[in-house]
């Protein structure tokens, strides 16, 4: 039969373009790959190629014609044993589906796209509804009150009399990777001075001589490099940790985090994916300026397809660790040097997982609610202390995880405070406080008495000056001074 | 591995060069390391359909995408790999059941090769529910882990840590399986690639890197981005042994594949194979291939042509008939015709479908 050869689009964009020239004349054969034609588009010229074999029976648009839309049927091709007569029965055909076909098929999506296009920036009420219970965060109204967790104020069940053991978060790091260790072969530990040096920060202290070389693997100063090495090995079957002397350094391999690792699961339509944690400290320490201090919550909550944890007590920074080892998904799991030493309590149970995804109220309290996370969590806690001498009750809000985000637990206390004041060290633009106080807005409208206000670090590069330094950080009066304007206490 | 290999490096630290000339002369004389490619491979007359037939599915079912492209079956980048064929169907060739597959964007070979099936290929292409990523991933982002194929990766020279990693993994699980990264030109100017050169040899890892020299990354040519232009070169600082293969001769491009599979096997660490090979078609569908000439693509195509030279062979030495032949190009004709045929008749992703496969629940990771 035979076959009609259509305008071809040459670019994502063509929608029509000139038939310069026509190569192959009525009567000459086509082989696969031949050029039969020159187009033109606004563009550039380009050639198109025989994909079919056969005689090419008859020109349809003749050379030098303008505004030829794409998908028109410029030619027709005769098989082999054809000939005119086989195009004057009226025979000719286009062997496969036409565009309009596919059109049709996407007809629901591409104007639901269209829609939404045209309407611009201005989305009617209706819409809105239908755009947040895609969101699964209808704007609740005021019958659902349910200010308290019921699971507890650690999100999960600690049995009465379970012992308590101080542990800094440096030892509760280490014994989370060692438990995990034990437990699954496939886990092993690299990255800089992780191995022989015991650790730039000692957190993998004493690993290499449990584990061997074969598990904790020392690395050359490539961040990019084993960034990636790690996501292939995550491919191949193991659950690499992937320690970064800092996160500063992970700059230099967030193409492998955010392309390859993250979404990958996507790409491949859910059939592999990245179980791969990438940890180590974040955040400003003291006295390294610039490009040393510097928080990535806020960058890497971005992300579809990361989990992003940034824990502050050593039970968490344990728990947390060993469900990151776990997860099947890219886990991003932010330290903080300053922290490393501090001591707390963790209770020694065999086993001890602390649910990615799940906040801790730190504080009860009825007057306002303070979220934070990580480091942040100091000036908080710090704040609340001297608040409450002064009669102002805090409720803290631990998140433990920033992506994905407990709403619910922060909603709930705003429900039952009224007030908010979140409390991080990064910069305040497109924060994670940022983000809390939009999801607020949404979800907990008619409970607030007062604008939520972020506590954030300043909006300048970290500076090197002892005097300076403390400026750019956020301070326990900060965060009372935000606390005392929301509870306009001032 | 890594601690054993530091120990030896730093028990002799020496502040002096390891060798010094006896000479004075104010001149620097070049010594590079250099390695021949092996001869090419005895092909039997089944190994001449085999690689006919494989070459030729990957030709036909490129200009099928570069049709259905036209026609807005196919939408954003696609990338042809028309002309280079014989250097994924000779590596498929020398590898063995396990072993990795992982290359860039120009992938569809990459897959056809490795036995990914044509029609989950093509309706991934046209972004439909029954391609290998249910419509999301596109022509760069395809995975198989039935068939050991990686990816699929968007971003120039990403792959090659990853293939590295991949390695990793077959010395830590201690299988024998090696690494086939691919790369371009292009891609070898990446820094990442240099990073991963190092672990490789650093540790041993088995991982044969191809560099599909095609002359131009993108509009650029070789000459123009590439201060040293044999890339077989390029891993000589880190020890690294590699060689330049004629890309064009299937059974060149195998006899330098069973050498550098067995050189991985053997514990010898990395390899760096140079294709000297062509793409006949531009960067992407919308490049108009304005960086050379008419010509220099058709002396390449009459003269260099990898199924041409095959098909001679198979005529000629192996006395098959015009029609025996013809009978090969109709089954691979009718396989891509099925294909295009499925590819577009296949329903859209459901809507639903945005939102899945974000996370994961459960583990699924390819060794398992």
């Amino acid at each position: 039969m035979p076959t009609e050869i259509l305008m071809p689009a040459l670019s994502p964009t063509m929608e029509e373009g000139t038939l310069a020239k026509w190569v192959k004349k009525v009567g000459d054969a086509v082989a696969p790959g031949d050029v039969i034609a020159e187009i033109e588009t606004d563009k550039a010229t380009m050639e198109v190629e025989a994909v079919d074999e056969g005689t090419l029976g008859k020109i349809l648009v003749e050379e030098g014609s303008e505004g030829v839309k794409v998908n028109t049927p410029i030619a027709i091709l005769l098989a082999e044993g054809e000939d005119e007569s086989a195009i004057e029965n009226g025979a000719a055909s286009q062997s496969r589906g036409a565009p309009a076909s596919a059109a049709e098929d996407t007809s629901a999506t591409r104007e639901t796209d269209e829609k939404q296009s045209s309407k611009g920036s201005e989305p009617s009420g209706g819409d809105a509804v239908k755009d947040m219970s895609a969101r699964r965060v209808p704007a609740e109204g005021k019958t659902h009150p349910d200010p308290e967790d019921p699971e507890g104020d650690l999100a999960q069940e600690i049995p009465e009399g379970t012992e308590m053991v101080s542990t800094t978060v440096r030892e509760a790091l280490r014994d989370a990777m060692a438990e995990e260790m034990r437990r699954d072969e496939r886990v092993f530990v690299m990255g800089e001075e992780v191995a022989e040096y015991q650790g730039a920060y000692k957190i993998t202290q004493g690993l290499l001589d449990e584990f061997g070389a074969r598990r904790v693997v020392d690395t050359p100063i490539t961040e990019h490099g084993f960034a990636g090495l790690g996501v292939g090995a995550a491919f191949g079957g193991l659950k690499p940790i992937v320690e970064f002397m800092t996160f500063n350094f992970a700059m230099q391999a967030i193409d492998q985090i955010i392309n390859s690792a993250a979404k990958t699961l996507y790409m491949a339509g859910g059939q592999m994916g990245c179980p791969i944690v990438f940890r180590g400290p974040n955040g400003a320490a003291a006295r390294v300026a610039a490009q040393h201090s510097q928080d990535y919550a806020a960058w890497y909550s971005h992300v579809p397809g990361l989990k992003v944890v940034q824990p502050y007590t050593a039970a968490d920074y344990k728990g947390l660790l060993k469900s990151a080892i776990r997860d099947p998904n890219p886990v991003i799991f932010l330290e903080n040097e300053i922290l490393y030493g501090q001591s707390f309590e963790i209770p020694k149970i065999d086993d001890w997982t602390v649910p990615i995804g799940k906040a801790r109220i730190h504080r009860k309290g009825n007057d306002v609610t303070i979220v934070s996370f990580g480091i942040g969590m100091t000036y908080a806690v710090k704040a609340a202390e001297e608040l409450a001498k002064e009669g102002i009750e805090a409720e803290i809000v631990d998140l433990r995880t920033i992506r994905p985000m407990d709403m619910d637990t922060v909603i709930r206390s705003v429900k039952k405070t009224n007030r908010c004041v979140t409390v991080e060290e990064g910069y305040p633009q497109s924060s994670v406080g940022a983000h809390i106080a939009s999801e607020i807005m949404v979800r907990a409208f008619d409970y607030l008495d007062a604008p939520v206000l972020k506590v954030a670090g300043k909006d300048v590069p970290m500076p090197y000056a002892a005097n300076l330094e403390k400026l750019a950080l956020p301070s326990v009066k900060d965060v009372i001074d935000a606390v005392k304007a929301v509870t306009y206490k001032d | 591995m890594a601690a054993k290999s530091n120990k030896s490096r730093s028990d002799s630290p020496s502040a002096k060069p390891e060798t010094v000339r006896e000479s004075s002369a104010r001149e620097i004389v070049r010594t590079l390391e250099h390695f021949d490619a092996p001869a090419p491979a005895k092909f039997g007359k089944d190994d001449e359909i085999r690689a006919y037939r494989d070459m030729l599915l990957i030709r036909r079912f490129e200009e099928k995408a570069g049709q259905l492209y036209g026609m807005g079956f196919i939408g954003g980048f696609c990338h042809l790999y028309i002309g280079q064929e014989a250097v994924v169907v000779g590596m498929q060739m020398a590898m063995k059941e396990g072993d990795q597959v992982i290359t860039g964007y120009r992938d569809h070979g990459h897959m056809l090769a490795t036995g990914m099936e044509a029609r989950g290929v093509m309706a991934e292409l046209t972004g439909r529910r029954s391609g290998y990523s249910k419509g999301k991933g596109g022509s760069m982002h395809m995975f198989s882990k039935e068939k050991k194929f990686f990816g699929g990766h968007g971003i120039v020279g990403a792959q090659v840590p990853i293939g590295t990693g991949l390695a990793f993994s077959n010395v830590y699980n201690k299988t024998d399986a090696i690494s086939i990264t691919y790369f371009g030109d292009g891609a070898a100017n990446q820094g990442q690639v240099y990073e991963s050169f190092n672990m490789a040899s650093l540790w041993k890892l088995p991982v044969v890197y191809v560099v599909e020299n095609n002359r131009y990354a993108m509009g650029t040519s070789v000459n123009r981005a590439s201060a040293e232009t044999d890339f077989s070169h390029r891993g000589l600082s880190f020890k690294i042994p590699g060689f330049q293969v004629d890309g064009m001769d299937v059974r060149a491009v195998k006899a330098a594949g069973d050498l550098a599979a067995e050189h991985c096997r053997s514990g010898e660490g990395p390899i760096i194979l140079e294709m000297m090979t062509y793409r006949y078609r531009g960067h992407s569908m919308s490049d108009p291939a304005k960086y050379r000439t008419r010509d220099e693509v058709q002396k390449m195509r009459s003269e260099s042509d990898p199924i041409e030279q095959v098909k001679k062979r198979l005529t000629g030495d192996h006395g098959m008939s015009e029609d025996e032949v013809k009978a090969i190009d109709k089954d691979v004709r009718d396989i891509v015709a099925d294909a295009a045929d499925f590819a577009q008749n296949d329903p859209e992703p459901d809507p639903s479908e945005l939102w899945t496969d974000i996370y994961a629940e459960d583990i699924p990771q390819a060794a398992e």
